[in-house]
């Protein structure tokens, strides 16, 4: 059984006792503990069931590598699927519960997969699954979907909240251990900015647990050097050092993600849950360390079957046992301190299996003195037990798996040599280098990821580097220090790296499989990634099948695309890819390093931008009047702008109606503050708006408007406004509300890329104004009756504008209407917005003023005949389609979309124009809808002819009317043409002229 | 070629899947062949069967410079639907979902097309009108598609927020045979049964040229040696501009990537796919439990795969803001891919300035779904010089100005 050891456990406090459950069950750990050392002091190494075939599997690493011990956390709002248990802290009150079998841990009906695992290979859902058709949609895929997936959903809205922060450094190091800890020192030595961070709760990384007692820095134990260079560090001004927090992505440019958990193993502390670090860095060194490959051997993906690198960690950090008695099978010397741990512990080692001939060196020695008996040239043939290993039988590592011995057990511990963290390093583009002695990629320094300047700005450090001793991690690590700070500008101390011992192993044997000639049923037990199920066979299978590229084997067996994301799986499957290719393992190579280096959080990358805060809203001065006062809120853009203002007990049409009506008749208000203000000033104001619009700017004369279409290169009317010249060098240019930032870039980009050598500021002043329009009939009484400024027709025409004061306002008016009717539409400084709407609403009382929404202003416009972009527009529409050449200048030119438009296309003279549409039977058309003309064309689609833009009851018409846009339509007036819905009726329409209402303008122009 | 069933499986499981064939044979090039096909995407692939299988040309080879199915046909988020605007558009990406709902029985190759539906939420007045305007349009183009209320939609998929505080959802445009498929399995289904006609799928072999004479193609240089060809179809989507330019012509095309990111996988929770334009993000759930999730394009040009993180924050709070459980997931994996993008954000299948050569590619963040359909019209085009499908998609409409623009129904990438 696993279990709690008296001795040993420097991570935890065994002081006090925390108490948490596991599948509902109370369990106790120590504050230090991690949720799996906690759950193996408790003996409970079952912990899951497998993704396909749902075998029972218990923990087998002790970091971020962890496959099995996935669990679900918390309840309701806090709950969490797919919490590694290795990296959970243990905290009281902690609830966990296994993941993927029904109906428990223990017996899951799920597991009959694993029964039948034989006849479900990879790939086996390509080859079946097919017939009957219909099968796949509601019978094989529910059934796959339900048996994968692992975690349950989360139900809840998220309670924690999270943050971003940006951070800026000259160098980042990403890894506590001691070679980031010895990089980190020789970096700032040189007066460099240090950032250095660290995944786990502990500075000092593997060196902790590996070379504590027997070797040394400087002379002086390694856990006496940790705690000195860390001190040094924390107290050096230029250095900020950060435990759990992880670095998650290197990207272009030197930026670098980094995920620190806050709170995760305080739950109830006050603060965000995660931080999301962005980091520009001008160099980074990753000293991420290496992670421990485990054997291909059959069974051994039986819980008890562990990392012997882990075995260790849970014995010297936490004081916790896997096994009483616990075989270890190796192919290098690493695993032998295992196993003289576990001994001086008091346990039972009954057997090292080391797979060389030759054995190891010094360390094989010690585990001998210590009486522990130790076979080489051997093998594990197979590991038995179900949910616990009972036994192992033992073979020779040259053949082919017939079992010369037994051995009772309940732990295995396994190494089979060790893999450089290189993630970080690849994600940008570092490439790797094979190392032949080590049996492992290591980065190639020759190749780095570069930046701008061609240069690398990641380095590596210590065992991710490949430098495999204490020694040589040292050493690596304090130049990798000093190169970086150079490199950042730095001038570095010139410094030896602190002199430390160095183990004197003996080589490695690359052990892909055991034993290597393993025959079928063997290899078909023998795990490559635990979490996905995929084993040795399965490889070998897509191997045979063609699958020749290590992307395709991946993709088809789902190797390393598990949650830990391949970290034990990967090099592994790819040797055995090697080996059915006949190849190399180079030639092989490996898939692509993606970000992050483990899962990080949603909630972290959206940061605190969720809820209201997701995006701003952008509010007018009078935004809160017009909330207080019915507004049926509609967003455009980023803005929100009444729809219209309802009345209790109205409903939003009635609403539109009576706007409708009430403005025509007598006097309505419209906040028209979002409309797009954008200043352009300079001596080459004129000539620049001459190419931005269609027709002529230049000539406008100060004091009066002039309205004006945009386009595209490609010619596609992309905004309209009215322009106003303030005077010679300034005009203010009116956008639509969705146009006013795209209208901005616009003209930023022609300036800044076309015509830079042109005498032109532009800048958006929209939100420096409140801006009212006063429309209809009565809007002069009104504007009389507040008193200030001559509003007269003589003064003041269509078209002008002027500045001046109305009701004490300082305001600029602009006699201009969207509506048809006589219109003011008045600016007042932003500030000035509310109280100058208060004016208007009780000066306009006995005139039986009210308040419009758009809605109320699309329809106006509708019954006009003007048009609205993105309505009669879409990207396809061209001026020329809506009857506006007259806004066209014949005599520029250029003006931008001109050249497109005398492309044949455009002035085909089949293109659709717009028209005005009038019911039959008076109802409304359908919005979208088309016409549609006899037969169809050559793919059997329904010739159309024409379609629907705009629609509306019109309440000053009594009846439906619409704008479209009808092939050859202007010369149709009077046709009826059909426009099918899609409630299956068919809508008749008459082509009429689009003006609805006053087509001579007279109501307007008075 | 061996059959794939049940029965097949189960028999091979008595010799532990000792006796499987290749899925597809690892030839070498030939001197000559009827049609090369540059590219052994699902676009390329697809071609290529359906040269064989339409026309009875079967002399033809598919070059891949890495592996195949390794560009965009294995990283998109495998979303497949033809809920589009404009005739040409329906009528082609129609087609190929139509092609995709026997794909498995026609390859004998389970792409695991599912029909689960559709959803492209409406989160503005604006877009409630373009997907009205879509639906109209789309029945009569025979495409099945229906705008639905927000009641429905919450029906449809139980973990949205219907009621946002910034973009409450105000309805959706549906389209319940629309779906996903595995990826993958696309490009090796076609692969296997274009190596089974006795075409010569040949990977890792890089075109270095396109030899011509007197203005027609004779054929290409590799780094497998020089491969004569009558026709020549070029169908490389983020390389389109590269081969382009190894043929003499120009395209107007910019390469930008595109990225995805999953989810860790857990029990199902949503079985629809939901594309969210106005807030730029869309998602949907593997069979194997990952949400997974795709947004909008890096805004400069490059050809490296990965992008800038910047988009994946955008995606993932848009996403958060529309389906707020998902908070408490984590990203298991980010990537990218490289697209190529017209002006008009429609493909480009078109015959070129060079005789004999066809250029397939223009399909920017959307080909996934068109592959049989692409794939379909394209061998039309290659055999007969012409193909209703794909006349409206060439090359000149860019001089004339007939642009094919679908940003009124898709703001976003998908």
């Amino acid at each position: 059984m696993s279990t709690r050891l008296s001795t040993h456990g420097r991570l935890i406090d065994r002081s006090q006792t925390i108490k948490f459950t596991f599948n509902g069950k109370w369990m106790r750990g120590h504050p230090g503990d991690t949720l799996a050392s906690a759950l193996l002091a408790n003996d409970q190494m079952l912990v899951g069931r497998s993704f396909k075939y749902h075998r029972p599997r218990g923990i087998v690493a002790s970091g971020a590598e962890e496959p099995n011990a996935l669990v679900n956390m918390g309840k309701g709002p806090t709950f969490e699927p797919n919490q590694r248990a290795t990296t959970t802290e243990l905290f009281d009150g902690l609830t966990a519960t296994s993941q993927n079998h029904w109906p428990s841990l223990e017996f899951d009906v799920g597991e009959i997969n694993a029964s039948l695992s034989r006849f479900l290979p990879a790939g086996f859902y390509y080859k079946t699954f097919m017939y009957p058709r219909a099968f796949w949609k509601h019978v094989y895929e529910p059934f796959i979907r339900q048996s994968a997936g692992l975690g349950q959903a989360p139900k809840d809205r998220d309670a924690d909240t999270y943050e971003h922060f940006y951070a800026f450094t000259d160098i980042l190091v990403i890894g506590g251990g001691v070679a980031g800890l010895q990089a980190a020192k020789a970096a700032a030595d040189s007066g460099a900015k240090v950032l250095l961070v660290e995944q786990s709760s502990a500075w000092g990384g593997r060196a902790m647990v590996d070379q504590v007692d027997s070797e040394t820095v400087n002379d002086t134990p390694v856990d006496k050097f940790v705690e000195e260079i860390t001190a040094e560090l924390a107290a050096m001004p230029n250095v900020t050092m950060r435990l759990r927090m992880m670095g998650a992505g290197v990207y272009d440019h030197g930026y670098v993600l980094a995920y620190e958990r806050l709170n995760d193993h305080q739950p109830d502390a006050d603060g965000p849950r995660h931080r999301l670090w962005r980091i520009r860095a001008k160099q980074t060194i990753t000293a991420t360390g290496a992670i421990e490959r485990p054997l291909s051997f059959a069974g051994n993906d039986v819980p008890g079957v562990m990392l012997a690198s882990a075995v260790r960690d849970y014995v010297v950090n936490f004081g916790v046992s896997p096994g009483d008695r616990t075989v270890i099978a190796t192919n290098n010397d690493d695993a032998y301190l295992t196993a003289i741990i576990l001994k001086k512990a008091g346990l039972d080692v009954p057997r090292i299996i080391d797979a060389r001939p030759e054995g190891g060196g010094a360390l094989m020695e010690e585990a001998k003195a210590l009486g522990i008996r130790v076979d080489l040239g051997r093998a594990i043939a197979k590991v038995k037990g179900s949910r616990r290993v009972t036994k192992v039988q033992i073979c020779n590592q040259a053949g082919e798996g017939g079992v010369l011995d037994e051995v009772a057990c309940d732990a295995v511990a396994m190494s089979g040599g060790w893999s450089p963290v290189v993630h970080l390093w690849s994600h940008c583009g570092g490439k790797l280098l094979w190392d032949e002695g080590h049996a492992m990629f290591r980065p190639d320094g020759d190749n780095p990821p570069r930046g701008a300047s061609g240069e690398g700005f990641v380095r590596c450090a210590g065992i991710a580097n490949g430098a495999m001793d204490l020694a040589a991690v040292i050493a690596d690590a304090h130049e990798a220090g000093k190169a970086a700070a150079k490199e950042a500008g730095f001038t570095p101390k010139r410094s030896k790296a602190p002199a430390a011992t160095s183990r004197a192993d003996a080589a490695l044997l690359p052990v892909w499989l055991m034993p290597q000639g393993a025959k079928t049923e063997l290899r078909a037990k023998s795990w490559l990634d635990f979490q996905n199920d995929v084993k040795v066979t399965d490889v070998q299978l897509a191997a045979r099948e063609g699958f020749e590229s290590v992307e395709h084997t991946k993709r088809y067996t789902t190797l390393g695309m598990a949650t830990d994301q391949g970290k034990l799986s990967n090099i592994n499957g790819l040797a055995i890819l090697s080996d059915a290719l006949g190849q190399p393992i180079p030639a092989t190579g490996t898939t692509t390093f993606r970000p992050p280096y483990t899962p990080i959080s949603m909630g972290a990358i959206a940061g605190e931008a969720r809820g209201e805060v997701f995006q701003p809203i952008r509010r007018t001065p009078m935004h809160d009047w017009h909330d207080a006062n019915g507004a049926d809120w509609e967003p455009v853009g980023h803005w929100r702008r009444p729809y219209a203002f309802v009345r209790p007990g109205e409903s939003v049409e009635a609403a539109v109606m009576r706007e409708v009506t009430n403005t025509r008749e007598s006097i309505g208000l419209l906040d028209a503050s979002t409309l797009g203000k954008l200043i352009v000033k300079g001596p080459d104001a004129g000539r620049f708006l001459d190419m931005l619009y269609t027709n002529m700017m230049s000539t406008l004369k100060p004091g009066r408007c002039r309205y004006g279409l945009m386009c595209t290169e490609n010619g596609f009317l992309t905004d309209d406004g009215v322009v106003a010249r303030i005077d010679e060098d300034t005009f203010l240019c009116h956008t639509t509300t969705g146009g006013a930032d795209r209208i901005h870039a616009h003209m930023e980009e022609w300036l800044q890329t076309e015509w830079w050598d042109w005498k032109v500021y532009v800048a958006n002043v929209t939100e420096q104004y409140a801006q009212v329009a006063v429309v209809g009939p009565k809007a002069r009484k009104l504007l009389e009756k507040l008193g200030g400024m001559d509003v007269s027709a003589d003064e003041l025409p269509f078209m002008g504008w002027a500045d001046g004061t109305i009701g004490g306002f300082a305001c600029r008016v602009y006699r201009i209407s969207f509506s048809g009717e006589l219109s003011f539409e008045i600016a007042v400084k932003a500030s000035d917005g509310q109280a100058f709407w208060d004016a208007l609403m009780e000066a306009g009382s006995e005139f039986g003023i009210q308040p419009y929404g758009t809605e109320c202003l699309h329809i106006m416009r509708a019954e006009k005949g003007f048009i609205m972009i993105g309505d009669e527009t879409d990207g396809t529409v061209i001026p020329q389609d809506l009857g506006l050449d007259w806004a066209i200048s014949k005599k520029k030119e250029d003006y931008l979309g001109k050249r497109a438009q005398e492309r044949s296309h455009m002035t085909d003279p089949n293109r659709w124009k717009l028209v005005g549409l009038e019911t039959v039977d008076g109802s409304v058309l359908p919005d979208g809808a088309y016409a549609v003309g006899p037969g169809k064309n050559a793919n059997g689609q329904r010739n159309m002819i024409g379609r629907v833009t705009s629609t509306y009851h019109s309440p000053t018409l009594g009846r439906g009317i619409a704008m479209g846009l009808v092939q050859h339509g202007p010369d149709r007036m009077g046709e009826v043409l059909e426009f099918p819905g899609t409630d299956g009726k068919t809508y008749k329409a008459k082509i009429v002229s689009p003006i609805f209402y006053d087509p001579e303008g007279e109501k307007q122009n008075v | 070629m061996r059959r794939y069933s049940a029965f097949a499986v189960a028999r091979e499981a008595l010799r532990y899947h000792s006796g499987w064939e290749r899925a597809w044979a690892s030839p070498e090039p030939k001197k000559k062949y009827d049609v090369i096909i540059i590219g052994a995407g699902g676009h390329g692939l697809a071609t290529a069967f359906y040269l064989g299988k339409r026309f009875g040309i079967k002399n033809v080879a598919i070059l891949e410079k890495g592996w195949l199915g390794g560009g965009n046909t294995g990283r998109n988020t495998t979303i497949i639907r033809s809920n589009y605007l404009q005739d040409p558009s329906a009528a082609i990406y129609e087609k190929s979902r139509s092609l995709y709902e026997t794909m498995s029985q026609d390859l004998n190759y389970n792409v695991m097309f599912s029909p689960r539906g559709v959803i492209m939420l409406a989160q503005t007045h604006h877009e409630v009108r373009g997907y009205q305007r879509t639906a109209h349009a789309n029945a009569l183009q025979g495409v099945k598609t229906e705008y639905i209320g927000p009641e429905r939609v919450k029906e449809l998929v139980p973990i949205i927020n219907i009621n946002g505080p910034r973009y409450p959802v105000l309805g959706g445009l549906w389209q319940d045979r629309g779906g996903t498929a595995r990826h993958d399995a696309v490009a090796w289904g076609y692969a296997r049964a274009c190596s089974d006609m006795g075409m010569d799928v040949i990977q890792k072999c890089e075109v270095t040229g396109i030899r011509r004479e007197s203005g027609r193609v004779v054929g290409v240089s590799t780094s497998k040696g020089e491969i004569d060809c009558d026709k020549l179809g070029i169908v490389v989507a983020g390389h389109s501009g590269v081969l382009a330019d190894l043929a003499g012509f120009r395209l107007p095309i910019e390469s930008v990537a595109l990225q995805a990111l999953v989810s860790e996988p857990i029990k199902p929770c949503m079985d629809v796919v939901v594309m969210a334009n106005t807030v730029h993000g869309y998602m949907s759930q593997s069979d194997k439990g990952e949400m997974v999730i795709g947004g909008g394009a890096d805004g400069y040009n490059n050809y490296t795969q990965r992008g800038s993180f910047h988009h994946i924050e955008e995606t993932v709070r848009a996403l958060i803001e529309t389906f707020p459980m998902i908070s408490r997931l984590k990203m298991l994996r980010q990537w990218g891919g490289i697209v190529d993008m017209t002006g008009d954000r429609s493909p480009i299948l078109s015959k070129t300035p060079v005789d004999g050569v066809f250029i397939n590619c223009g399909w920017g963040t959307g080909g996934f779904k068109a592959i049989p359909g692409s794939g379909y019209g394209m061998a039309e085009l290659i055999a007969k010089g012409s193909s209703p499908l794909t006349d409206a998609f060439s090359l000149n409409r860019f001089k004339e100005g007939r642009f094919i623009d679908e940003s009124v129904a898709a703001g976003v990438a998908h």
